[in-house]
């Protein structure tokens, strides 16, 4: 695909995506969100490179191989499980603790992991697809 | 603490040994007998607290509903067990380095051999049987590397499959016999279990249960007809031969009934098929082995006889029994061992294990050949050998028995160890002495090689002129552990002229015989090997793995054509037509299909869906085909949104985009309009995706009609900000209250796109490079 508007917007918004991908993961325990549907908007912004300059391009562009990904989301998954094993509550308690920064507190958990890893995975396998898909034009 | 510690190192050296293989060498290699021997040593610091009778123990809880635990228990069966495990482990892993010198394989050699030890290590001092049935299936995948170790050998491989589906078919059994003893006794841990020997010995379950543990116990111990796997292992390497198929993993299903004996023993059942299995093991196998010309196949049917002598030992059961079969163990696994040991330098030598070509080594190779001679005195049970105690232990508790047959079980046992004298005149006589041209080109096998053979038979010897060195820390304390109860072990070479001296004499003078007219016995032995082979349990796995790989090619070829609309056809017609069976045994529950608060805007959704879903089918362009499936797939997404589920509806509108992208790739290479499909075609598709509609749409009614319980959502709602910190319950959900679940769907997630990933690299990369 060669259109050049294309190629121009979809720079800025595959930014624009990915932060909008991080605000969804951040946000997903309180407010819609979470890590499926922030998985799906950084694989779209991914997804959008690809179109716009190619299957290669979008590949070099992440930062880790999709299908390296995809074996990483899952063990970040078992290691936040693994953290209720640790202090004796079971496999995938759920562990908090909460961080001051000055005026607030951030309350940080084992979930909130288990969410990234579930993230992950979820890029991972959508790009191994689609860029295989891609990559065979 | 420092049990368990102790019992996973193994597992910890295992990992590393290729890297200190790769390090090291040869040198290297051996550094990692090290760890065995350490674990000897701090095996034996226990031997002084379990002679006092304590049970040092250690557990720890994993999923504490179901009675999964890690514990571990050591008591004298363990400890004995234990000690002959590390300390022939190390012996074998400094006979290995030499063994497998320059080999570039060492270092995964000794990283299976080290995992092997762990696990069988982990299987003897296993209290819970959870734990016990991980490390027993631990040690069938590692026999399965070491028995395939030289892959490139078809005869390995076809070798080590079979002790793997063997064993591991056993081992199932096994699970499912473990399990029921939870059930009926309600305890997983076997200390437990063995105190609650009355209840599990009165239940019903009884027979059954005996029966699949005996499934596990056979399998594993090469008991006839489990037996035919155990000569094909022997395309092992040597150290392996030695280490797993005769002085450990074998001995697992003979310790399994030894520890469940307590629990389970005594009954008539018990007493009837434990002491025929092993009775018969004993004297097939000693049978077998005459007309055997493979060193190392001579001492696999051996070592199948002697297991079939202690399980029948377990099967009689009683005190004297059980003592004798201690010793006969302990004593077997130290000369089996030297004797495998032996064979394996000779075969390293003069490159050639027939004793048919072999002889006059003695010259050559003296060390190895004062081992054999040591070792093939202890296989005939002469004096003033341990082995020589032992047997005599089994005579004794054979002629003793209270049971009825008890004189059959004489019989075979002296009929076996005139064969086994045969044997050992084989093993030791045919290589060592007379003349040959071979020996001109060997030469004596390194110190490693021949030091610990010459070590164990040196034992056998020692501990025979001086048993009391034995008795009571570890032959008595296994004793007890097996029979449940106090136990004497009085051993001594000289027991004064007794009926078990008179029958010892008598079989040894039968077994020379037979060895004078040896042509004559061999043609009888043949005769019996060929009976078995033609009946044959070996004639039956053969036959049984052809039958099931023809079975599921034709069953893949059908249900698995390659065409999706055949899958969805068929995996929706089974649907329904399960659910109208279930329907038409039960009966079809309330439906209450009230349309009262439906507002307008619902119905505009509800048909834009089927707008949507009409047109996908009506269209015959592809992508005008996606497009209105787009349509449908973003109703969906507005019916979630209307009922608040936002990050499902948004889920389902980002998946849509994608799948928009995805279509638009596929169909990049297939053709861009549709055929429109033949009458009798569509006619079978309105009928099963229509039906496939009306009971999903009845079952929706069913579900929502009719209020089986309290919903969950109420405890969700509640506790999803006390509980787990989060208002989003959906979230919560997720990755919190139902985070299993959400595991498990990416590990599906996973294995779909590595499944299309492979498929695509499979049909696009033909003639690309990988």
């Amino acid at each position: 695909m060669t259109s050049s508007i294309l190629r121009t917007t979809s720079q800025l918004l595959v930014i624009l995506f990915l932060l909008f991908s991080a605000f969804l993961l951040w946000r997903g325990h309180n407010e819609p969100g979470g890590g499926f549907a922030a998985g799906l908007v950084a694989a779209g912004a991914f997804s959008l490179y690809a179109v716009a300059f190619g299957a290669d391009a979008a590949r070099k562009t992440m930062p880790v191989d999709p299908a390296l990904l995809i074996p990483l989301g899952l063990l970040v998954a078992l290691v936040a499980g693994l953290a209720g094993l640790v202090t004796g509550d079971g496999f995938l308690a759920g562990q908090w603790f909460t961080l001051s920064l000055g005026r607030d507190e951030v309350k940080l958990g084992s979930p909130l992991l288990f969410d990234v890893g579930v993230f992950l995975t979820v890029i991972g396998a959508v790009m191994t697809i689609i860029i295989t898909l891609a990559a065979e034009e | 603490m420092t049990l368990a510690v102790m019992v996973l190192s193994g597992f910890v050296a295992a990992a590393v040994s290729p890297l200190i293989v790769r390090m090291g060498g040869r040198a290297g290699a051996r550094v990692l007998a090290l760890l065995p021997i350490g674990l000897f040593l701090y095996f034996a610091t226990l031997g002084p607290d379990i002679r006092d009778g304590e049970v040092i123990g250690a557990g720890w809880d994993w999923a504490p509903d179901i009675g999964v635990r890690l514990s571990f228990a050591v008591d004298g069966l363990a400890l004995a067990f234990l000690l002959l495990i590390s300390g022939i482990g190390a012996l074998v892993v400094v006979y290995a380095a030499d063994y497998l010198k320059g080999d570039p394989r060492l270092g995964r050699f000794m990283l299976a051999l080290l995992a092997f030890m762990a696990s069988m290590l982990g299987v003897v001092s296993a209290d819970n049987i959870f734990t016990l049935f991980v490390f027993w299936e631990l040690t069938s995948v590692t026999s399965y590397v070491l028995i395939g170790f030289d892959h490139e050998r078809e005869a390995s491989r076809k070798a080590a499959l079979q002790a793997l589906l063997v064993t591991g078919g056993g081992g199932l059994a096994l699970l499912a016999g473990l399990v029921l003893i939870a059930q009926v006794t309600g305890e997983t841990e076997l200390s437990a279990i063995n105190a609650a020997g009355d209840a599990l010995r009165g239940d019903d379950l009884y027979l059954p249960i005996l029966l699949l543990v005996l499934a596990g116990a056979l399998t594993k111990s090469a008991q006839f007809p489990f037996h035919f796997w155990l000569p094909s292992a022997m395309e092992a390497p040597t150290p392996v031969s030695a280490y797993l198929h005769s002085a450990t993993m074998v001995k697992a299903g003979v310790y399994l009934l030894a520890r469940l004996h307590p629990a389970m023993g005594g009954t008539t059942e018990w007493h009837v098929l434990v002491t025929t299995f092993g009775a018969v093991t004993m004297v097939v196998g000693a049978l077998l082995a005459l007309s055997q010309f493979d060193l190392k196949r001579i001492l696999a049917y051996s070592t199948m006889s002697v297991l079939g002598l202690l399980v029948m030992l377990i099967g009689v059961g009683e005190p004297l029994a059980i003592k004798a079969m201690v010793t006969f163990l302990v004593a077997h696994a130290l000369y089996k061992a030297a004797l495998f040991l032996v064979a394996g330098a000779v075969d390293h030598e003069a490159h050639s294990r027939d004793i048919r070509e072999l002889g006059g080594l003695a010259r050559v190779m003296p060390y190895t050949a004062a081992a054999a001679i040591l070792g093939a005195a202890s296989l005939a049970g002469l004096p003033p050998f341990f082995a020589f105690i032992a047997k005599e232990a089994v005579i004794e508790a054979t002629l003793e028995t209270g049971l009825a047959g008890g004189w059959l079980l004489v019989g075979g046992l002296a009929a076996t160890s005139a064969f086994l004298v045969f044997v050992a005149w084989t093993v030791c006589l045919a290589p060592f002495f007379g003349q040959r041209d071979r020996a001109r080109d060997a030469h004596e096998a390194p110190p490693g090689m021949w030091g610990p053979p010459v070590l164990l038979a040196s034992l056998g010897l020692a501990v025979g002129m001086a048993p009391v060195l034995v008795e009571d820390w570890l032959l008595r304390t296994a004793g007890e552990a097996v029979l449940g109860a106090p136990l004497k072990v009085n051993l001594a070479l000289w027991h004064g002229l007794n009926a078990p001296l008179a029958i010892s004499v008598v079989s040894i003078a039968a077994g020379i015989g037979l060895f004078a007219v040896r042509d004559r016995t061999r043609q009888v032995a043949d005769a019996v090997s060929a009976l078995v082979g033609r009946a044959g349990p070996a004639r039956l796995y053969d036959g049984g793995l052809l039958a099931l790989n023809v079975t599921a090619g034709a069953q893949t070829r059908l249900l698995q054509n390659g065409y999706l609309r055949f899958y969805l056809i068929v995996v929706l017609a089974s649907f329904v037509g399960l659910v109208v069976l279930s329907a038409s045994v039960v009966g079809v529950p309330e439906m209450d299909p009230s349309l009262r608060g439906t507002a307008f805007y619902e119905w505009v959704i509800v048909a834009l869906v089927v707008a949507g879903a009409l047109l996908a089918v009506l269209f015959s362009s592809r992508l005008a085909a996606v497009a209105a499936l787009g349509l449908v797939g973003f109703g969906i997404a507005a019916v979630f949104a209307l009922y608040g589920a936002l990050d499902v509806a948004m889920t389902q509108i980002l998946v849509e985009a994608l799948t928009v992208i995805l279509f638009v790739l596929v169909f990049y290479h297939l053709k861009s309009t549709l055929r429109p499909p033949a009458r009798a075609q569509l006619m079978r598709d309105i009928v099963v995706a229509g039906s496939f509609g009306l009971v999903m749409t009845s079952l929706v009614l069913a579900a929502t009609s009719n209020q089986v319980a309290e919903p969950i959502s109420g405890f969700f709602s509640d506790e999803s900000v006390p509980a787990a910190f989060g208002r989003n319950v959906v979230n919560v959900i997720l990755v919190d209250f139902r985070a299993l679940d959400t595991l498990g769907e990416i590990v599906v997630l996973a294995v779909a796109a590595l499944g299309s990933y492979a498929m695509l690299r499979l049909q696009f990369g033909k003639d690309d490079e990988p």
